[in-house]
Formats: structure tokens, sequence, C-alpha cells
């Protein structure tokens, strides 16, 4: 404000400050210390709020959480089982069902599984297309957070906006693959096509619209007084803790830890990247919002960077032992036509062993373990997953708040239950 | 997307050769501490694809895992169950320790025979195992003993069987519709 002077406060405003809550208050206090009484609630399993098929048992002392329970497995379907009777190129597209918002982490953090234990190279384009596409899916998976997370908070415009550029991204992952969710378009050994015609143009439109957009709904929420009184110092963790419990991704680096795979262990070729790890202070509500929006304009930056440098070559690996010939290989060739043959039929043959492979999905450490025992199916497939793991947190941030506090730290631990119960 | 160890910046540690220090430490505390012949706490060192694989006593793992914290893998990011069907001992299961500062990785890892899967829980030492010692016990079977909460977390509560088993079958469980509603439908018959 450029002028020193203040206003002359209106007749409106005047009655307005004359109003005070705190008698009103007085007696809340009052009736808080002298109930003892309790009383469970169950929250869930279907409830806006909860993102999911989510159960909490909730004890209460008036308004105040003393105890949360959280309940799940109700959307169990038993991908990791499924997986074991599958051979290793037809896993993919059912643990991509694991985590329904980050798909291609799924695929990714199992074909890394797999093409460790078979030593296979990935082709660099095929490392570059995989980091755009899963830049892309972050940023995706933000969206879907910030548009439900403002709902809980009673915003319901951020959900449309939201999703109106989320809507853009599903396109372009449409134009890749074919398929909007559950793309299927990592291999084993690299990506299944190479981008069409169309795409690097279209992306870069979208890349320039992008960073406008958020500022767009940073502009929305930052100057929002009720989101500011519902996420500042609500429910924070600190490290310390949220280490202990096993918690990694936007939630840690919420509470200062700056520990993100991208950059302390790179895989997939984010070394080639220039782009900052945003980091929280407290770790409270507000702290895991301001990161997650942050991440946005990095992860758009990646994907800017990574479509500029494109490297050219294949866009799988040429081992046919792995991968499928080109089509028009198995008409001139009957080396092809056995390759093709032998992969359709019974897939390739893992050698025996155990991998446990981390990447850092938009909630935070996701590692697939493969065990092989030389067949071509695989013998166990597990992932630890970011959701399941961080759910743990939940009770040790909502206790002693207040319920309405619950909701907000509910939709800013963003959790996702098709990847919580597999 | 697999690197062989000799590019810069990518390389794996522990190598073989600091798994083997590890171990070694581990044999020599575990003599120190304790009552001779109690055995050593470190059965067998595997490094497969760069990255190194500890096989302990399960009756240790406590002081194993306690002795990796102090060496710096302060982290645990995932604990989970494996089948060696049809060898024995049957079940495992794995510990994935971590360094946030030197950025390593150490698996550790322990083989319980099928007719008494029993380990003592790490929860209390390590909180983040709470939920995925239930998974293991929820899937495989696997008892933690000192659980606090030792429920299935997965499977309904009234589930028979442990299903990630090798010996489960898939598809094992007939849906229920009005004509056959009143048949029995349990999955061990």
């Amino acid at each position: 404000m450029s002028s020193t002077e203040q206003p002359a406060l209106s007749e409106y405003r005047r009655r307005e400050q004359s109003i005070t809550l705190s008698p009103l208050q007085e007696q809340l206090e009052e009736q808080e210390q002298t109930s003892e009484e309790l009383l469970t609630l169950n929250f869930g399993p279907h409830h806006p709020a909860t993102h999911g098929v989510l159960r909490l048992l909730v004890t209460l002392q008036g308004e105040i959480v003393r105890e949360i329970k959280p309940i799940i497995g109700y959307v169990h379907t038993g991908i990791e089982k499924t997986a074991e009777d599958k051979s290793y190129w037809k896993v993919i597209p059912v643990i991509e069902r694991m985590d329904y918002l980050s798909y291609y982490f799924n695929a990714y953090a199992f074909c890394g599984a797999v093409e460790t234990l078979l030593e296979v190279e990935v082709p660099r384009r095929a490392q570059y297309l995989r980091v755009i596409h899963m830049e892309l899916n972050r940023i995706m998976s933000h969206l879907v957070w910030l548009g439900t997370s403002a709902l809980d908070l009673g915003a319901i415009s951020m959900f449309w906006y939201c999703f109106r550029e989320r809507e853009k991204i599903l396109d372009l992952f449409e134009m890749s693959s074919g398929q909007r969710m559950h793309t299927r378009y990592f291999q084993v050994g690299g990506v299944i096509e190479d981008i069409p015609s169309g795409f690097a143009e279209k992306l870069s439109g979208f890349l320039k619209d992008m960073p406008s957009r958020v500022d767009q709904y940073g502009d929305l929420l930052n100057g929002n007084e009720i989101v500011l009184q519902r996420l500042r110092g609500t429910c924070p963790l600190d490290a310390e803790t949220l280490l202990s419990l096993g918690v990694t991704g936007p939630l840690l680096r919420a509470a200062g830890n700056p520990w993100d795979l991208r950059k302390a262990d790179p895989y997939c070729s984010y070394e080639d990247f220039q782009f900052k790890i945003p980091v929280g202070t407290v770790g409270d509500n507000y702290d895991r919002y301001a990161c997650r929006l942050a991440e946005m304009y990095e992860s758009v930056k990646i994907v800017e960077q990574a479509l500029e440098g494109l490297p050219e070559g294949p866009h799988i690996t040429e081992d046919r032992k792995v991968a499928l010939p080109p089509r028009h290989e198995l008409a001139t060739s009957m080396e092809a036509l056995i390759h093709h043959f032998k992969l359709v039929t019974e897939g390739f043959r893992v050698p025996p062993g155990e991998v446990y492979f981390p990447i850092e999905s938009p909630r935070g450490e996701l590692g697939c373990f493969v065990r092989s025992d030389g067949s071509s199916k695989p013998a166990r497939v597990h992932m630890r997953d970011p959701s399941f793991v961080n759910l743990q947190s939940f009770s040790h941030m909502a206790k002693g708040a207040y319920i309405a506090d619950l909701i907000a730290s509910l939709a800013m631990l963003d959790p996702v239950l098709g990847g919580i119960d597999r | 997307m697999w690197r062989p160890e000799t590019q810069p910046g990518t390389q794996r540690v522990p190598d073989a050769t600091g798994l083997e220090l590890i171990a070694q430490d581990l044999r020599a505390g575990e003599g120190a501490g304790e009552a001779p012949g109690s055995g050593s706490p470190v059965l067998e060192t595997v490094f497969f694809r760069g990255r190194g694989t500890l096989i302990v006593d399960p009756a240790k793992i406590g002081s194993v895992l306690e002795h990796l914290r102090e060496r710096g893998y302060s982290f645990m990011s995932s604990l989970h169950g494996v089948d060696h069907y049809p060898e024995e001992p049957r079940l495992g299961v794995v510990y994935e320790l971590l360094d946030m500062h030197r950025v390593e990785r150490i698996t550790v890892k322990l083989r319980l025979p099928s007719d008494a899967p029993e380990v003592e829980s790490v929860t209390e030492a390590w909180p983040t195992a709470d939920h995925q010692e239930r998974e293991v016990y929820d899937m495989f079977g696997v008892v933690f003993r000192g659980h606090p909460d030792l429920r299935r977390i997965l499977m309904p509560e009234d589930y028979e069987g442990h299903p990630q088993r090798r010996d489960f079958p898939v598809g094992g469980e007939p849906v229920i519709f009005t004509f056959n509603e009143n048949e029995s439908h349990g999955v061990s018959e």
C-alpha cells in the first residue's frame, strides 16, 4: 500500500469489529474441560473426504481427535498375487492399476526392476521419453490432489480448474499411447512406441501454458483467508518422526528434509536435468500444500529440458530376446517371427535373483521388489507403496487436533487407496 | 534401467568388499557380546546386481538391524515377505535399509521354516514396520512376536489362509449368487 493513512471505517465495518465472540469461546472452553465423554465416530469407508475407500475409526472428545485407527483393505484386489501368474511383460498392465494416479511410476518401478535382473540397457531416447511421461504424470497426480483437497476445504471451483489442465495431460497420454489412463506405454527395455508427429508441438503448447496456470492456482488459494487459516500451523509433524515412520516424498520435504531420489540417487537420466527440490520449514499442512504446488513448476522445467534435448535413436532396446521385433520385420525375417512367437506365447525368461528398485513417485519412495526363479513368470512382486507407509503418520498428525483439521490433513496427506490396498 | 557399476556417479555402494566388512563386523561384535557358541548372526552374504544382501539368523534380527543403524542405515524403506516354496526354510522376510547421507542401501533377509514361522517384531525400534509387518502376517502367516496389534490388514478379519503363499491357488474363491449362497465358500475346502 502506498498511502500511509488508514481509510475511514464505514459504519458496517465498525459494527463488524465491535462484535466479539469471546464469551461464547469461554463457554466452549469450559465445556471442553468438563466433558470427559469420548465419542467414537465411524468415518468412511465411503466418504467424499477420504479420497477412496478408507475407513477411519475416530475417537473424539468434544471436537478434539484423541485416537485414529485407519482400516484399509476395501479395494484390495490381489494384484501382487495376480502378477505371479502372468509372464513379465503381461504384469505391466495390472501393476499400473495399483496406484491409479501414478501409473507411469508403477510401470517404471516394475520395468526398472526387471531390467536390472535382465541387465538390459535402456536407450537414451527411451529414458528421456520415460522422464517426459513420468513428470507429466506427476503434474497430473498433483492436479488431482490439489483439486480434491481444495474441494475438502470447501472450494469447488479449484476442482474444475485442475481437471481442465489434467484433461490436457490425459490428451497427451492418449496421443502417445492410445490410452488416457493405465497406458501400458513403458515396456521392459524402453517404451512401446516413439512419440507421434505433432506430440512435441502439443506438449510445448501445454508447457508454455502450465506455469501461468499454476500461478493462477496459487493466486486463488494463497490469498484465500479460509484456506490459510485451515492449513497454516495445523497438524505439523517434524522430520525425525516422519523418518522413523518411513514417510518420504512431499510430506518429508515439507518438514525441511530435501530427500528426493531423483536428486539423491538419479535414475533414468535424471542427472541430466536442472531442477530444484522445493522444501518447507515447519511441516504443517500449508508447507505440504506449498511443496506440491512448487513441484509442479519443477516438473514443467524437467519436461521442457527433456523435450529440448530428446536424443535420437531407438525407443526400445534392440535385444530381441526381450523386446518385440518391429512389425515390418515379421514379413521378411524368419528369426523375427520366431522371436515374436516366443515372446507372445511364453514371454522372456529372467535370471534368478531378487531386486528392489526404488523411484520417486508423486507420493514418495515407490519401490518394486521382484524375485525371479528363472522362469518367465515372477515368483514375487511387491510394491512398497508410499501411500501405504505414509498412512501410518496420519494418526500422529491429527491426534490432538480438531476434527476439521483432520479433514484438511487427510487431504494434504494425499493417500491413494488403490496404492494402499493394491 | 540397469547401469554398469563403472559409470561415474552411479556406483552402488556398499560394494562387495564393503558388504563383507559389514558382515565381519557383525560376526565379531556378536562374538564379543554374547556367550561363545551362540552362532554367527550373518549366515550368508549375497552381492547381486550391485546391491548387497545379508542373510541373517532370525533370532538376532533386532541386534543386526541395530548395528546397521549405528553404521548409518537409519531409514527402513521397506519390509516385505517372500515365499521360497518348495524350498525349506520356506518363508522369508526382507528388510530394506537406507543410509540417507551416503545414499547406500543394504538388504537384510531372514528365512523361516513353514512349521514355525515366528520372528521378533521390530516395530518398537522401527515404527514404520507396523503396517508392513501386519501385511506380511496377513499375506504369508509370519507371526511377529511382540507386535502391538498383529491383525490382518488387507484381507477381511475372518479370512482363512494366507493368500500370497505360493501354494495358495489363484482365483480360488467362488462368486456368491442367489443360487449358491447357502453352499460353503471356504477356500480351505
